[in-house]
């Protein structure tokens, strides 16, 4: 078998056996669930909302949580081997150093994928069932491509988490500056972006620029890859609201996307390759 | 191919430290050979040299006739025990052999097999979290062996050992010679060390101080013999004056014996004059150690002034 593979095997069946990807199902499922029953309860209602509206609030939270799981799943994969004097004997063995950071990306990113697609299906089909008129296609396109971009931004920050793990010396500055990642792609960017927007005032220039900073996020791809799929009214007008006169074509968003969940592993690669051990 | 090592002037340098410098030296098959050297002398630094993982800044290596760097199919003929690893506490041992294994390319039988050979088949099933000390580095031991490699390296192998286990260690790397493969034993513990080499690489603040056969080292070295000798009682000051007006100087010990140097060429008629001896009641001859022969090499770890300079 492909030396990738089988780290990536190891790595996904290790995954399981911390419980990490059967405690994130859980997670995934409680929440897509909660949301679904309470989420309509501001406006006096509590039970089954609109699958749009669900999906607009998983959407939202998913933007938090996704980027933060994928960096904890991961942040350890290259130095915790080097604490524990492992890493010198997995390169003795006959892979290449990029193989091994391939392997232990690919193995984490299945897992959040698999956890994604257990924890949300199985929400979605609760609600399918217990709703019988949104039992439409549709429907199931749209928790689809929920899934997928879902599982798409968590190979970006486990990407990200690859790069922190080859570039630290120690398990706790590893920690340390995975936080500090997603405190900056989650919470940061998005606040100075808003800053942004109120200290200029919409100015022409900066309106034309705004829908492309969006884009040097992958948090916000995420967004905009749901939320434009599923229109106004679902509960998400302050995003839409702010890019309403910028239609993003699908097909570069989804690349996009794609770009993202590569970009930061690939410069982990490139980075353990040149590293001296 | 000629030999499993051979380098020629081998470097290494970090920025401007040079980690080891003009290392030449050949590493025979079927022999066991210890890289000797203090902390920081340049002994890891060669391992990494050798399995491939670092770039020499110059010279020449060859590992098993080609050069290693980034040579990862030559890795499935190396076998190698990391000082001190943990491995995976979570995995059992069979699954760490199972997954090594994959990835070395290596028979999936040879798992049962080696897990016996280094006695850890009651365990097989245990996760190495449980293991003891002894028994994590038998299992790195297992693990080196995967793929029948030409070539072994093991890196302070018996750190943390108990006597036992560091036997059963060193039967088979004496089976591994036996097979004609080559074992290079990275080490401190000189004493123990000895009598399982054949021969040392003796390395220091990462130069090469000596390299050969323990034979050839200790002829180089012609240190002299010790011998004790245990005297009747009020014989002892007439034996000294006797010794001294024949050139030795024999100083004497807490325990009550008297300690000579005998050089290697007058060994033998010392050691008669002393047998017909009527003074001597007991004699004990011992022959120079490889802690000697190390410390007259001054392989010792560098003093302060040397530092500085």
């Amino acid at each position: 078998m492909n030396p990738i593979l089988t780290v990536a095997a190891k790595e996904f069946r290790d995954d399981f056996r911390n419980r990490w990807t059967v405690a994130l199902t859980i997670l995934f499922a409680l929440l897509a669930l909660g949301i679904a029953w309470f989420g309509s309860a501001a406006a006096g209602r509590v039970g089954f909302t609109s699958f749009d509206t669900t999906l607009a609030s998983l959407t939202t939270l998913g933007a938090f949580v996704i980027p933060l799981i994928g960096l904890l799943i991961a942040y350890d994969s290259i130095v915790g081997e080097r604490d524990d004097g492992t890493l010198l004997l997995m390169l003795s063995y006959p892979l290449s150093r990029g193989q091994l950071v391939a392997g232990k990306f690919l193995g984490h990113c299945g897992a959040l994928a698999a956890a994604t697609l257990a924890g949300f299906g199985f929400a979605v089909a609760i609600m399918q069932w217990m709703q019988p008129p949104e039992q439409t296609m549709q429907a199931w396109l749209q928790i689809a491509r929920f899934i997928l971009s879902a599982s798409l931004l968590g190979a970006s920050f486990v990407g990200l988490a690859c790069l922190i793990s080859v570039q630290t010396a120690d398990k706790s500055r590893a920690a340390g500056l995975a936080l500090v990642g997603w405190l900056v792609s989650v919470v940061l960017f998005d606040l100075a972006l808003l800053a942004l927007l109120v200290v200029s005032g919409g100015n022409p220039l900066e309106r034309a620029v705004y829908p492309y900073l969006l884009l040097l996020n992958p948090v916000d791809v995420f967004r905009l890859v749901n939320l434009t799929a599923l229109g106004d009214g679902a509960g998400n007008d302050l995003l839409t609201g702010m890019t309403a006169h910028h239609v993003y074509p699908t097909a570069l968003l989804y690349a996009l996307l794609l770009g993202w969940a590569v970009a930061p592993f690939a410069w982990a690669m490139l980075a353990f390759r040149r590293k001296e051990i | 191919m000629n030999h499993p090592i051979e380098c020629h002037a081998l470097a290494k340098r970090y920025g401007d430290l040079a980690a080891l410098d003009g290392i030449s030296a050949v590493v025979p098959r079927g022999q066991v050979i210890g890289l000797l050297g203090h902390n920081g002398a340049g002994k890891s630094t060669l391992i990494k040299l050798i399995l491939g993982l670092i770039a020499p800044s110059g010279g020449r290596l060859e590992v098993l006739g080609q050069s290693p760097w980034r040579a990862h199919a030559l890795r499935r003929r190396i076998g190698y025990l990391p000082e001190s690893a943990t491995f995976y506490g979570n995995l059992t041992g069979r699954e760490l052999l199972d997954y090594l294994a994959r990835l070395k390319q290596a028979p999936g039988a040879q798992i049962a097999t080696l897990l016996d050979r280094v006695g850890l088949a009651h365990a097989a099933d245990r996760r190495i979290g449980t293991y003891s000390k002894g028994m994590r580095q038998r299992l790195g031991l297992a693990q080196a062996l995967l793929g029948s490699p030409d070539l072994v390296l093991l890196d302070e192998p018996t750190t943390g050992l108990d006597p036992q286990a560091t036997r059963e260690l060193y039967r088979i790397v004496g089976e591994l010679r036996a097979d004609g493969r080559c074992v290079l034993v990275s080490s401190h513990l000189l004493a123990e060390l000895e009598p399982h080499i054949d021969g040392a690489l003796i390395l220091r603040q990462g130069k090469l101080l000596a390299a050969g056969s323990l034979h050839a080292l200790g002829e180089q070295a012609a240190l002299p013999a010790q011998v004790l000798l245990r005297t009747r009682e009020q014989a002892m000051p007439e034996l000294l004056a006797r010794l001294e007006t024949g050139g030795l100087s024999a100083q004497p010990r807490p325990d009550g014996r008297l300690e000579l140097q005998v050089p290697r060429a007058s060994k033998l008629r010392m050691l008669r004059e002393l047998l017909a001896d009527p003074a001597i009641v007991d004699l004990d001859v011992r022959e120079p150690t490889l802690a000697q022969l190390y410390d007259w090499l001054g392989a010792g770890p560098p003093s302060n002034a040397e530092a500085a300079a």
